[in-house]
């Protein structure tokens, strides 16, 4: 049997990337070479389509407002319909911050200027006003992993702590059709007054949270290898690999406040 | 004056004077924090003393260096220089600076020779300007830098224009045109003011690279994406717009030609002169590595011209200048060079990254990672720094800093091994690197900006000088 290979697609590298979001790429490379994994990254920027059936997972990070205007019409002219199909058929998805927000299914920013969303997940985002406090500092919170769907009998993970940063104006409130990703234990997360953080739909995560968020959160970034695997290759088990640098990052962050 | 304002300047004077009594330091900020506090007259009746008037220099990177080349350059063209020391940036800072020139009736020492050459800090040059009405204002570069203070580089953009808003009438903007986020203040200028561009013509001086900490990929004016012809680092270069036709304007100032010299840089500075003249030359070797300094002396002799001095004194200040607090400062300890180099901003600290792999041997290599509230809180940053440029020559590293565990994990990422050792405390760090450096051997030390001030003054102990300088390190960042 030929080795796997996960493929990534990066939604707008380069106009999508104020806060570190390239170390999530690094590490997902990172943690499929050290498996014996290929990774195949694809960079897609302005005006260049997606097609759901070339990847396996689909990253994007924050931005800017300014950015994230002139992506989000890109967004629903080349990429959106796809996406959301993808993510139907069970595509792994993660978006940090701004892309977060872009996927939802508007974002009205401190002007008062209405962005349409791409509708992965079903949520807004409201920037109350110039004025207003932004939400930043640390951020802990608590995320509780999902049984996989090709062992349904397994039990639900142990609860695991997600650590790192967030940095935003908007406020996320949730539709019916999502669920939040994580609850809060520091900070603030979608709004900073629900006690949520991101959200999950199917095999797509949308959260706030950077640092980068998967380098010094290990679990997560092997749940969400595994998501990405699993529709093409089965159940992958993901043999351990050395993580004492990625576990002592992590207990640093559990007392920052 | 106002009786008030004599007052204000009185009680800054003791306030120092207490402070360095107890033994706190220069007591800069001090003495600007009770001036200032008293008296919000105090900055303009003091600033508008200096015959010679104000040069404001501003920007993320490099305006420590650049307003220090500036006050060398105007001590050699024979002005007496009122200059607010290492990163006391803020209005407190200003104020100190004056309030310490002052006597204690409120008069500048020799107002007749005196031009105030002032670094600010970029949120506060709104109220800077309005203030000293300076003459001339050097913007350098806007990077990403404590987004956690500004929230997005774009409220620091936004606080310049409303900043060129107050520029009195007749005031030389000094833009970097390979900036795009700086050349555009052109089109926020009052109509009076007058724009001097300065920029690297030298394309041979641009990299290959994929620039990973890019701030400004789109358009000001019409928000398609940037093309480059060349880009030097981050998103300065040659840069167009393939939406509007928008693009980096010619600069009457610039770099004909850049290299390595030794440890050092020599480059070539062409001026078109204002009345059709010849163009002036001015050969400069610069103590100084690294293409960000080059930009640094472009900048400080930029704002030199619009100030109308004379290119014999450029070339002489900036070819004796020794460097500024913590950018590759050095230190010599018990047979040892050790070399601090600031990096504080992705876009920053790859340029001393690149500069330290630049270095021939061996590197022992001392990162610190703080997150203070002047490193910034997010130190996510560090994961669109390219670390991996220092790596090939590294023998040695040790991840120190209150954030020790990220930057260790981010130097893993880099190809420094599974086990990079961390320390968080400052001294415990310095005194193991000092161990870990034979004597004949090279020390580099990468603080962020609170690590390099605790950092320096270990260091300065060490070697037997003293710790603190005129004007202090109390600075504001
Ligand atoms: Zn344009």
């Amino acid at each position: 049997m030929t080795a796997p290979v996960l493929r990534v697609a990066h939604l707008y590298p380069r106009l999508m990337n104020i806060y570190g979001d390239r170390g999530n790429i690094m590490c997902l490379r990172h943690r499929c070479e050290a498996r014996g994994i290929g990774f195949e990254l694809t960079e897609l920027g302005m005006g260049e389509s997606f097609h759901g059936d070339a990847y396996d997972l689909v990253f994007a990070g924050g931005a800017q407002d300014r950015e994230q205007r002139g992506v989000a019409y890109d967004l629903l002219a080349t990429k959106a319909a796809a996406l959301r199909a993808a993510v139907e058929d069970g595509v792994a998805l993660l978006a940090v911050c701004g892309a977060y927000q872009l996927f939802g299914r508007f974002y009205r920013d401190a002007s008062g200027a209405e962005l349409p969303g791409a509708g992965v997940f079903d949520l807004s985002t409201e920037h109350p006003g110039v004025d207003a406090k932004r939400c930043i500092g640390n951020i802990i919170c608590e995320w509780q992993p999902a049984g996989r769907r090709s062992r349904p009998e397994a039990l639900p993970a142990a609860i695991v702590t997600i650590v790192g940063f967030e940095n935003h104006g908007g406020r996320t409130r949730l539709g019916p059709g999502a669920r939040p990703f994580a609850r809060v234990r520091h900070g603030f997360g979608n709004n900073g007054e629900d006690g949520s953080e991101g959200a999950v739909y199917r095999n797509a995560i949308g959260t706030y949270v950077h640092g980068s968020l998967l380098p010094k959160n290990p679990v997560l970034a092997d749940a969400v290898l595994a998501a990405a695997l699993e529709r093409r290759y089965g159940a992958i088990e993901l043999t351990p690999i050395d993580d004492r640098a990625e576990l002592r990052a992590h207990a640093a962050a559990l007392r920052l406040r | 004056m106002a009786p008030r304002t004599v007052a204000a300047i009185l009680a800054g004077k003791l306030a120092a004077r207490a402070s360095r009594a107890l033994g706190r330091g220069g007591g800069t900020a001090i003495a600007g924090l009770v001036a200032a506090r008293i008296d919000s007259d105090v900055i303009p009746a003091l600033a508008g003393q200096a015959a010679h008037g104000a040069i404001v220099v501003t920007g993320t990177n490099g305006k420590t260096t650049t307003s220090l080349m500036l006050s060398r350059i105007a001590h050699a063209a024979g002005l007496r220089p009122l200059h607010n020391r290492s990163g006391s940036n803020l209005m407190r800072g200003v104020a100190a600076a004056l309030v310490q020139d002052a006597t204690a009736g409120g008069r500048l020492h020799a107002p007749s020779r005196t031009l105030a050459v002032l670094e600010v800090d970029e949120a506060t040059l709104p109220l800077i300007v309005p203030a000293v009405r300076p003459r001339v204002i050097v913007f350098t570069n806007l990077f990403r830098d404590q987004l956690d203070r500004y929230g997005e580089v774009d409220t620091v953009a936004q606080a310049w224009q409303r900043a060129l808003t107050q520029a009195p009438p007749g005031t030389t903007l000094v833009l970097n045109a390979d900036d795009p986020a700086v050349a555009r203040l052109a089109d926020d200028a009052p109509a009076s003011a007058r724009v001097l561009y300065y920029g690297i013509d030298d394309a041979g001086a641009g990299g290959s690279a994929e620039q990973h900490a890019s701030d400004f990929r789109t358009c000001l004016r019409c928000g398609a994406e940037l093309a480059y012809d060349v880009t030097f680092y981050g998103h300065i270069g040659h840069w167009r717009c393939p939406g509007c036709g928008n693009g980096r304007p010619a600069p009457a100032v610039r770099v004909t030609a850049v290299g390595v010299h030794g440890e050092g840089t020599r480059m070539t500075i062409v001026a078109d002169a204002p009345d059709g003249e010849a163009p002036l030359t001015l050969c400069v070797t610069l103590p100084l590595a690294g293409l960000y300094n080059a930009e640094n002396a472009l900048a400080a002799a930029a704002g030199a011209i619009a100030l109308a001095i004379a290119p014999a004194p450029i070339v002489a200040a900036l070819e004796g200048f020794r460097a500024a607090f913590g950018r590759q400062e050095r230190f010599h300890i018990e047979g040892r060079d050790v070399e601090v180099m600031l990096g504080k901003n992705p876009t920053g600290l790859t340029q001393v990254l690149r500069t330290i792999a630049a270095r021939p041997g061996r590197t022992r290599l001392l990162f610190f990672l703080n997150d203070g509230i002047a490193d910034g809180r997010d130190v996510s940053w560090i994961w669109d720094t390219d670390y991996e440029l220092a790596q090939p020559g590294a023998v040695w590293v040790l991840a120190a800093g209150s954030r020790a565990e990220d930057l260790a994990l981010r130097l893993k990422y880099a190809g420094f091994g599974e086990d990079v050792p961390v320390e968080r405390d400052e001294q415990a760090a310095v005194r193991r690197a000092l161990r870990e450096t034979p004597a004949g051997e090279t020390l580099y030390v990468v603080p962020t900006y609170t690590a390099m001030l605790r950092v320096r003054e270990l260091l300065a102990r060490r070697e037997g000088r003293a710790a603190h300088w005129a004007g202090g390190e109390e600075g504001d960042a």
